[in-house]
C-alpha cells in the first residue's frame, strides 16, 4: 500500500521532471520578470541580500507549485473548485474572527506559516465564477448574473471588511472578468456600470476615514505633504526624477535615502522608474503586455468554457494589478495596497500569482484533451 | 438572448463569443497600459526638471558654517576678546532616556543648575531628537575627568569641545569692548538671516556691537546628503569655508586702562584719556564694572540679581550715559568764548567780592571764598576758579551766544564715538528749555550756566572730547576706539583711515594761549597746585566741584553731615601744555573737591602714560623737543 503510494509519487514527480508540461514562451517571460524583480529588490532593499534570498525562496516555492498545478488536468481543477472556493471563504471567516495584522484583520498565523487568506481568493474566485458559468447557458442572463454577483459579493465584502479595499476590488474584478468574458451583453454591462456609479456616493459614506483620505489626497496631495500626501508626492518625485534613461541601478536617492515609503513592496515600481527611467518602464510594461497576451492566447486555445473563462480572468486580473499599481505610483489612482506582480517583495502574492500561472500552464498543456 | 428558451449550451457559439470578448479585453488592456505609459512620459520627460529639482531639494541639505569671530586687541597687541576652546556636556535626547531622571543622576557627578536646565530646554526646541543639545558649559578639567569615569552610565551624554568668546581682562573692558550674547528674537529681526544662519552669538554692547559687521566675517556652507529623517549620510558633497571676521586693534592701552581703574580704588566714577591730536581714546574706564564673561552664554538669575543689587549700578555705562554736572571744568571753555566774542581781553579784570548780583535783583551768586578774591584777570580767574568773573562774563554774553559758542565744542550732542548708546548731555539754551520745560529763559540761569551749574549735563566722554578739541588748539577730532584692522591672521595690520582734518574753531591763537596759561596756573599755583610736582611736562588743568543737590533739596540737609557725599568732583587736564599729547578727564560721583579727589587719579594716569611717551619722543628725531619745565 505504502509502496504503491511511493511508486505513484515517484511516477508523478518523475513525470514532472521528464515532461514538465509548461509553455516555454510564458515561462521565459515569467523568469525574466522575476529576474527584474530580484534585481530591483536588491537595489530597493539597499543591497540587503537577505531580502533577495527570501524573495528567491518564495519564487522557488511558487514555481514548484506552478509545476505541480500544471500537471493537474483542468478537469480535476473544475471538480475541486466548489470545495476550494468554500474552503477559502471559510478561512476568510476564521480570519475575520481570529486574525491578526497591522491594525487590520488580514493575516492568519498557522504557527509555521503566516499568510493572507484573501490572496487565495484571487485564484479561487475566478475558478468559482468559471465553474458556475460553465454550467449555465451563455451569454449570462439576469438570474445567472445575480447568482454570480452573490458569489463575488460575499468574499469581496469580507475582505473589504478587514479592511482591505484594494484586495477586495481585485477579487471582485477577477470574478467580474469571468462574467465579461462569458459574453455578458454590453447593454447589461452598461446598466451595471450605471448602477455602480449611482451607488458610489452611498459607498463613500461607508468608507473608513483613511480610505477617504487616500482618495482626497489623490485629488490634492500637496494639501498635506508630510502626512497623507507624502506617499504620492515622494513617489511622483522618484518617478519624475528618473527621466528618460533613469539614474542607474542603486542610484535612486528617493529610495536609498528612505524618502519613498514602502519602497520594497507597494512602491517598488517607483524605485524601478527612478533607476531605469521611461525606457525601463516601457520595456517592463511591454513584458507585462507580452505575458497577458500570451495568457489570453492560451485562454482562447482552451477546450471548454471553464478553462477559457478561468484562463481569461486570470490574465485580465494580472493587467489590473499592473494598471492599479502603476496608477498609484504615478498619482492617478488612490493609494491601495496592490503589489506589482512578481516585482514587489511579498510572499503570498508571488506564490498565488505563480499558482495562477500554474493553472494557465495546465490549461495550455491539456488543450488537446477532450473536455469532459 | 432569450436564454430561457435556450437551456442547452452551445459550445461553438460560446467559443466565438469568448474570442470576441478576449480580443475586446485585450484592446482595453492595451489602451489602459498606453494611458499609463503616457502618464509615465508626462512625469519622466515633460516634468522631469521639476521632479529632479524636488528630489535634490529632498536630499541635499545646505548647512551653514559659522565664521570664527574676529579677535580684539589693545594698541599694544594685548588680547581683549578671544575665542577659546572649552568643553561642554551635550545630551542627545533620542538616546538619553528620561531627562528628569538623567539630570538628577548627572547632577551628582557634575553640578547642573536650574539655569542650565532652563537653557537646555530653550536650545532643545529648534533641534531634532538625534542632535546634541548643550547642557553644561565650561566644564573644568576635574569635571571632565569625573564624568569620563562614569560615562558608561550615561548613554547619549557626551563631552564636546566648542569655541566660546572670552574676555581675559574681564570687568576692565566691559564698558568699552562690551560682550557678545546668544542671538535673540530682537537680533533676528535686525540681522541678515543668511549671514547669521550658522552663528549663535552676536555683539550686544560696546565694540562687539558697533563693529559687528567687521567682527562677524562671512559664513561658509557645506552641502550634505541627508535621508528622510534629515540624518546626514556620508561625506559632504561640497564645502565652502567660512571667512573669519576681522581682528580689531583698539586705540586703548590696556596698561593705562588698568592703572586708571585701580586709581579709583572702587569709588564710583569714570575716566577718559584721549590723544587730542587725533581723537584716539587711550583709556576709558567706568567704575564699578562687571564681568562681561557672565553674559556670553546667558547670565544666571543669581548673578544678574547680584549685579542689580551691587551699589552704584555696575551695569550703567557712565562713560556714555553718565550724567555729570561739569561745574568749574566748564570755565576754560566759557573764558575762551568770552575772548573770541571780544567781550573780554585777557588783561581785563573783574572785582570779586564774594557775592555777585544781577543788576536790579537781590539774589546773591557766591564765590567759593567768603569775601571774594579781589580784582582778578582771566588767568587768575581760571587758576583760582573765581565764580564772579564767569557770572559777569556769562551775563554779558547772554544765553544765545553762550550756547552757540559752547556748542562748537560738542556739548549737548553725542560725540560720535564708535560705541552704541551714547547720551547727549544737556547744553543749556533757550531752545532746550523751551522744548524741555515749555518755559522762557531767565537771566539767573545764564549766570549759573557760566560756572557749569544749572541745567548743564555732560558725559565724561563729552567733556573729554571737548577738552581734546581745546587742547588741540580748537581743531576738533572725533573720539574713537578703532585704530587698525587685520583681515586675516597672515594679513598685515592696516590702520584705519583718519577723518580729514577740520578747521580750528578758535579764530585767534592768542586767545588759546591766554586760556592755556590760566589752566597751567591751576596746576602751578591754583586750585590743583602741587599736582605737577616731579612731572617733566607742564600740565594744564582745571578742577570742578559741582553740587550734587540743590541747597534747598531735602537730600542736601540729610547728608550734610558727610561733605564727601555732597559733591560730584571732576578734573580735566592735558599735557604737555604747549604740545598736548594726552587729555584726561576724571569724574567722581562723590568727593570733597576736584583737586583733592579727582586730580590725583588723573596724575596717576599721566604717570602711567609718561614712560611710553618719553620713549616715543626719543625715537622721533626732529621734533619740537620735550617741553620741559618745573611745575
Amino acid at each position: 500500500m505504502i509502496d504503491e503510494l511511493f511508486a505513484q509519487l515517484r511516477y508523478r514527480f518523475g513525470a514532472l521532471w521528464r515532461k514538465p508540461r509548461i509553455d516555454l514562451p510564458l515561462f521565459g517571460a515569467l523568469l525574466a520578470l522575476m529576474a527584474v524583480g530580484l534585481i530591483t529588490l536588491y537595489s530597493a532593499g539597499d543591497l540587503d541580500r537577505g531580502i533577495v534570498a527570501s524573495q528567491a525562496m518564495r519564487f522557488a516555492l511558487g514555481l514548484t507549485l506552478m509545476f505541480v498545478i500544471a500537471r493537474v488536468p483542468p478537469q480535476a481543477l473544475r471538480n475541486w473548485t466548489p470545495w476550494l472556493y468554500a474552503g477559502s471563504v471559510a478561512v476568510l471567516l476564521v480570519v475575520a474572527v481570529l486574525g491578526e495584522g497591522r491594525g487590520a484583520h488580514r493575516w492568519l498565523d498557522l504557527g509555521f506559516v503566516r499568510f493572507q487568506p484573501s490572496e487565495m481568493l484571487k485564484l479561487t474566485m475566478p475558478m468559482m465564477v468559471a465553474w458556475y458559468l460553465h454550467g449555465r447557458p451563455l451569454p449570462p442572463n439576469w438570474s445567472t448574473l445575480f447568482a454570480v454577483g452573490l458569489l463575488i459579493a460575499v468574499p469581496a465584502g469580507l475582505v473589504a471588511k478587514q479592511p482591505d479595499l484594494g484586495t477586495a476590488l481585485l477579487i471582485a474584478a477577477s470574478g467580474a472578468f469571468g462574467v465579461f468574458l462569458a459574453g455578458l451583453a454590453w447593454w447589461r454591462i452598461g446598466v451595471l456600470v450605471g448602477t455602480a456609479a449611482a451607488v458610489v456616493p452611498v459607498a463613500w459614506h461607508f468608507l473608513h476615514d483613511y480610505q477617504r483620505n487616500r482618495v482626497l489626497t489623490l485629488l490634492d496631495p500637496e494639501a498635506d505633504p508630510l502626512g497623507n500626501g507624502w506617499h504620492i508626492i515622494q513617489s511622483k518625485i522618484a518617478v519624475g526624477s528618473g527621466g528618460m534613461w533613469g539614474r542607474g541601478w542603486h542610484q535612486g536617492t528617493q529610495s536609498r535615502l528612505e524618502f519613498l515609503p514602502e519602497h520594497t513592496t507597494d512602491f517598488i515600481f517607483s524605485v524601478f522608474a527612478e533607476e531605469w527611467g521611461l525606457v525601463g518602464v516601457l520595456l517592463l510594461l511591454a513584458l507585462y503586455v507580452f505575458i497577458i497576451a500570451r495568457c489570453l492566447w492560451i485562454a482562447a486555445e482552451a477546450r471548454d468554457t471553464y478553462s477559457r473563462l478561468l484562463a481569461g480572468a486570470i490574465s485580465m486580473s494580472l493587467f489590473v494589478y499592473v494598471v492599479v499599481n502603476g496608477g498609484m505610483i504615478t498619482g492617478v489612482l488612490p493609494v491601495v495596497g496592490v503589489p506589482l506582480p512578481l516585482i514587489s517583495y511579498g510572499g503570498t502574492s508571488a506564490v498565488s500569482l505563480l499558482a495562477g500561472f500554474g493553472v494557465l500552464m495546465s490549461i495550455h498543456a491539456h488543450r488537446r484533451t477532450p473536455a469532459g | 438572448m432569450r436564454s430561457a428558451f435556450k437551456p442547452i449550451k452551445e459550445n461553438r457559439h460560446e467559443y466565438a463569443l469568448f474570442r470576441r470578448r478576449a480580443l475586446a479585453g485585450f484592446l482595453i488592456i492595451v489602451v489602459c497600459l498606453a494611458a499609463l505609459a503616457t502618464r509615465f512620459h508626462y512625469l519622466q520627460v515633460v516634468r522631469h526638471d521639476v521632479f529632479s529639482a524636488r528630489s535634490d531639494a529632498n536630499r541635499i541639505l545646505t548647512r551653514p558654517l559659522a565664521p570664527a569671530r574676529g579677535l580684539i586687541y589693545d594698541r599694544n597687541g594685548v588680547l581683549l576678546a578671544e575665542n577659546v576652546a572649552a568643553f561642554r556636556l551635550e545630551v542627545t535626547p533620542e538616546q538619553a532616556g528620561k531627562l528628569d531622571d538623567l539630570f538628577a543622576r548627572l547632577g551628582r557627578i557634575v553640578p547642573i543648575s536650574e539655569d542650565d536646565i532652563a537653557r537646555f530646554n530653550v536650545l532643545r526646541k529648534g533641534k531634532r531628537s538625534y542632535q546634541g543639545v548643550p547642557l553644561r558649559l565650561k566644564l573644568s578639567e576635574e569635571e571632565i575627568a569625573r564624568f569620563s569615569i562614569n560615562r558608561w552610565a550615561f548613554p547619549g551624554v557626551d563631552v564636546v569641545p566648542y569655541l566660546t568668546r572670552s574676555y581675559p581682562l574681564g570687568a576692565e573692558f566691559a564698558h568699552t569692548v562690551g560682550y557678545v550674547g546668544r542671538i535673540d528674537n530682537d537680533d533676528l529681526a535686525r540681522l541678515d538671516k543668511d549671514a547669521y544662519a550658522g552663528t549663535t552669538h552676536v555683539g550686544k554692547t560696546g565694540i562687539e556691537r558697533f563693529y559687528e559687521e567687521r567682527l562677524h566675517g562671512e559664513p561658509g556652507y557645506e552641502k550634505i546628503e541627508v535621508n528622510a529623517d534629515h540624518r546626514p549620510i556620508g561625506e559632504p558633497l561640497a564645502r565652502v569655508a567660512p571667512k573669519p571676521g576681522e581682528n580689531l586693534h583698539l586705540t586703548i592701552d590696556s596698561d593705562l586702562q588698568q592703572v586708571a581703574e585701580a586709581a579709583f580704588g572702587g569709588r564710583a566714577g569714570a575716566a577718559v584719556a584721549i590723544d587730542p591730536r587725533n581723537g584716539e581714546i587711550l583709556a576709558m574706564v567706568g567704575v564699578p564694572s562687571y564681568d562681561p564673561n557672565l553674559f556670553v552664554n546667558g547670565i544666571s538669575k543669581a548673578d544678574y540679581a547680584a549685579l542689580l543689587e551691587t551699589p552704584h549700578k555696575p551695569l550703567l555705562n557712565r562713560l556714555l550715559r553718565g550724567t555729570y554736572t561739569p561745574g568749574s571744568t566748564m570755565k576754560p571753555f566759557v573764558a575762551l568764548a568770552g575772548l573770541e566774542l571780544g567781550l573780554r581781553k585777557p588783561g581785563d579784570t573783574v572785582l570779586s567780592t564774594g557775592e555777585f548780583f544781577i543788576p536790579g535783583q537781590s539774589r546773591a551768586y557766591r564765590d567759593d571764598v567768603r569775601g571774594g578774591f579781589g580784582r582778578v584777570d582771566l588767568q587768575q580767574a581760571i587758576a583760582r576758579s573765581v565764580n564772579t568773573y564767569f557770572y559777569s562774563l556769562a551775563l554779558d554774553m547772554g544765553i544765545d551766544r553762550f550756547s552757540a559758542a559752547l556748542g562748537k565744542f560738542g556739548f549737548g550732542k553725542p560725540t560720535g564715538i564708535d560705541l552704541v548708546g551714547e547720551g547727549s548731555g544737556v547744553l543749556p539754551s533757550r531752545e532746550w528749555k523751551r522744548t524741555r520745560y515749555k518755559q522762557p529763559w531767565f537771566p539767573g540761569e545764564t549766570v549759573i550756566a557760566g560756572i557749569g551749574q544749572g541745567y548743564w549735563v555732560v558725559t565724561p566722554l563729552q567733556l573729554a572730547s571737548a577738552l581734546a578739541t581745546l587742547a588741540n588748539r580748537g581743531v576738533p577730532t572725533v573720539p574713537h576706539l578703532l585704530r587698525a584692522v587685520q583681515t586675516g591672521i597672515e594679513r598685515p595690520v592696516e590702520l584705519i583711515g583718519k577723518a580729514p582734518p577740520q578747521a580750528s574753531i578758535i579764530e585767534k591763537p592768542a586767545n588759546w594761549e591766554a586760556v592755556q596759561q590760566g589752566m597751567v596756573g591751576v596746576v602751578a599755583a591754583g586750585t590743583a597746585r602741587g599736582l605737577g610736582n616731579d612731572f617733566p611736562y607742564v600740565i594744564a588743568g582745571k578742577t570742578g566741584t559741582a553740587e550734587r543737590y540743590s541747597r534747598n533739596d531735602e537730600t542736601w540737609t540729610s547728608i550734610s553731615a558727610s561733605p564727601i557725599e555732597r559733591h560730584q568732583v571732576l578734573f580735566e587736564c592735558f599735557t604737555p601744555a604747549d604740545d598736548p599729547r594726552i587729555a584726561v578727564v576724571v569724574a567722581l560721583e562723590a568727593g570733597r573737591s576736584g583737586a583733592s579727589d579727582a586730580a590725583p587719579i588723573a596724575r596717576k594716569i599721566l604717570d602711567a602714560w609718561l614712560p611710553g611717551d618719553l620713549e616715543r619722543q626719543a625715537s622721533r628725531p626732529a621734533v619740537a623737543g620735550v617741553a620741559g619745565g618745573e611745575p
